[in-house]
């Protein structure tokens, strides 16, 4: 039950690393980055590469986190042109280039399955409360929750967040007080595709690296978004966690019904409160 | 032309309805329906099992036209029913009768049902909402065709799927088989043609132009997007039926993530709205995968990725809207 619970943790923790950039780009550009997931997929096989030694696991961090911003600016670049057309048209951008870089991954790494080992010191197990648990969960579950709480305060606290949030509400009256809303946007987008891809190596020893994955972890984070609101921090945090708690509960108990649990999950949030638990009341039905 | 008619969307209303006069359309249409029947006799067998693969395609990007087009739902998940009709089917043939228009009925009403069952939390939504949940969805149903090993198969995949008999012999060659899956399209494409034409398709249009002005004209708009998408469900079933007849072999991608965005990848590039282009997008997504795909090492995705952001950017109404500019003066 304890390692169940710290599973669904460490796999919250890691959802809301990915799903944070994916809201707050949506939130705020309306664009449903669909290659959100092959962003965390490119990240995953980087960790994989490099995976073996702490100075393989930093440079893959290192190079995941420049790479997914630049990965970011050039697709807020390439979404800009569309800005005028309908959100349909951004997204169906997105999931083309979702479909160019998963199979240029593919090229490039190979079709098998890959798995990347955690970083030496980090792939034993620790006994916690009497139960073995392995110690690369446990630091992932602290640095998710630090990296959570870093994303937070910068949105909630701080100057630069400010001026997200305000862009989130309302784009054009950002831009009329005389600020560069294309930075913004670029930047904001920059930096969830750097979670993204970051995500991806800090899960790589969780998930491993495979063709496909890139879907799976999409769908897991439209289902934290949806189920938190579009555009909150904290409501990608809280569905995260709960999402993370309901899929690990799943697996353990209803191992065949796995996915339906999550399923269920969505749905219950969606007829009880359709507009997400944090999101606004406009956010359903909005295009 | 009142408000509620005029296209507010690109690829509009117009480009269900043929722009040529009445008379000329119709020749047409007998002429490519002519040469369609008549492909068995003087192409290589392999040629005309491609030709029925598009066709298969085709008809499952017809029916999530139904969706996207006319009714401005995109979905992400329409594989769902397409590969729960080809199981349903390919089940059926194995264990109780192929004869014909039996697994063709249990296909449609297996796509039909599992619409129903899962369209009702979908319809809630619209736009982009819609093609997350759509997305969701197809996942959940391509899980438990790979949780319900003892129907499905599992990975592995439904195996073993007899030939479809037609008045109590089997289909013997691909030629038969092609011209099963021809007739079948033609009664498939014109039903979602008449659907899309009756007074039901245009409320539908009506609700992708502006679905608030809808429901306030008294239309149960919700009820209308629920029994479009049981439809939808239900064609993409009967295309699945014939996915069965033809490949004999049902697998879990053919219900997956990347069959239903290829299915979008089709209509999008035909131009959403327009039933014909829809076939034009299956034929080029069917021709570079399984045609072009196997010379390119089985990288035949990386140029449809390639297609489909080209498309965004250059052709926004698809091939649909080269054939047919429309002056938009706004």
């Amino acid at each position: 039950m304890l390692v169940s619970v710290l599973n669904g943790l460490a796999i919250g923790f890691l959802l809301f690393i990915l799903a944070v950039g994916l809201s707050i780009v949506f939130g705020m550009m309306d664009v449903l980055n669909l290659a959100h997931g092959a962003l965390f997929l490119g990240g995953a096989y980087l960790g994989a590469a490099f995976s073996g030694s702490w100075g393989g696991f930093l440079a893959a961090l290192g190079i995941a986190a420049v790479g997914g911003l630049l990965a970011g600016a050039v697709l807020s670049l390439m979404t800009a042109p569309l800005r005028r057309r309908s959100h349909l048209d951004q997204a169906l951008l997105t999931l083309g280039v979702a479909f160019v870089v998963a199979e240029l991954l593919i090229l490039a790494f190979g079709d098998d399955p890959l798995s990347a080992a955690a970083p030496p010191a980090l792939d034993g197990s620790v006994t916690v409360l009497g139960a073995v648990y392995p110690t690369y969960r446990l630091v992932l579950i602290g640095v998710g929750a630090v990296l959570a709480v870093a994303v937070y305060l910068v949105v909630e606290r701080t100057r630069v967040g400010a001026l997200v949030r305000a862009t989130v509400a309302d784009r054009d009256m950002v831009a009329a007080i005389g600020i560069d809303n294309r930075l913004v946007t670029t930047a904001v987008f920059a930096v969830g595709s750097l979670l993204a891809t970051t995500a991806g190596v800090l899960g790589g020893p969780i998930y491993g690296a495979r063709p496909g994955l890139d879907a799976t972890v999409l769908i897991l984070a439209l289902v934290v978004v949806v189920i938190g609101g579009l555009g909150s921090v904290r409501g990608a945090l809280v569905g995260a966690l709960i999402i993370g708690q309901v899929d690990t509960l799943g697996r353990m108990l209803l191992p065949e019904l796995a996915s339906f649990v999550l399923f269920a999950a969505l749905a219950l949030v969606l007829v009880l409160r359709p507009q997400g638990l944090f999101g606004g009341p406009a956010a359903v039905g909005a295009r | 032309m009142t408000a509620v008619q005029a296209p507010a969307v690109p690829g509009g209303a117009a480009a269900v309805t043929p722009r040529a006069p009445r008379g000329r359309a119709w020749i047409v249409t007998v002429a490519v329906v002519a040469v369609l029947a008549a492909v068995p006799l003087f192409l290589a067998p392999f040629a005309t099992t491609t030709l029925t693969r598009i066709l298969v395609f085709a008809l499952f990007a017809v029916s999530l036209d139904l969706l996207v087009g006319v009714t401005g739902l995109p979905s992400l998940g329409h594989a769902a029913y397409f590969g729960a009709g080809a199981y349903a089917a390919g089940w059926v043939s194995i264990h109780l009768t192929a004869q014909a228009p039996v697994p063709l009925l249990v296909g449609a009403g297996v796509g039909a049902l599992a619409a129903a069952l899962t369209g009702w939390i979908a319809v809630r939504s619209s736009g982009v909402f819609f093609l997350m949940l759509t997305l969701a969805i197809g996942e959940v149903v391509q899980q438990l065709g790979n949780t319900w090993e003892s129907v499905t198969g599992g990975a592995n995949g439904l195996t073993g799927i007899p030939s479809v008999r037609v008045a109590g012999a089997p289909l013997a060659n691909a030629g038969f088989t092609y011209w099963y899956v021809l007739a079948v399209f033609l009664i498939g494409f014109a039903l979602v043609w008449l659907v899309a034409r009756s007074p039901f398709g245009a409320a539908l249009r009506g609700i992708r132009d502006n679905e608030p002005r809808m429901r306030a004209i008294g239309y149960p708009t919700s009820l209308y997007k629920y029994a479009v998408f049981v439809l939808a469900g239900g064609v993409a079933g009967v295309a699945g039926s014939l996915l069965a007849a033809q490949a004999r072999f049902v697998a879990l991608p053919d219900m997956g993530f990347v069959t239903a965005a290829f299915a979008l990848l089709a209509v999008v590039i035909g131009g959403a709205g327009s039933l014909w282009g829809a076939c034009l997008g299956a034929a080029l997504v069917i021709l570079v995968r399984d045609a072009l795909g196997p010379s390119l090492g089985g990288h035949g995705t990386l140029v449809l990725g390639a297609v489909f952001v080209l498309v965004v950017y250059l052709l926004p109404r698809g091939a649909a809207g080269v054939r047919l500019p429309r002056g938009r003066s706004s």
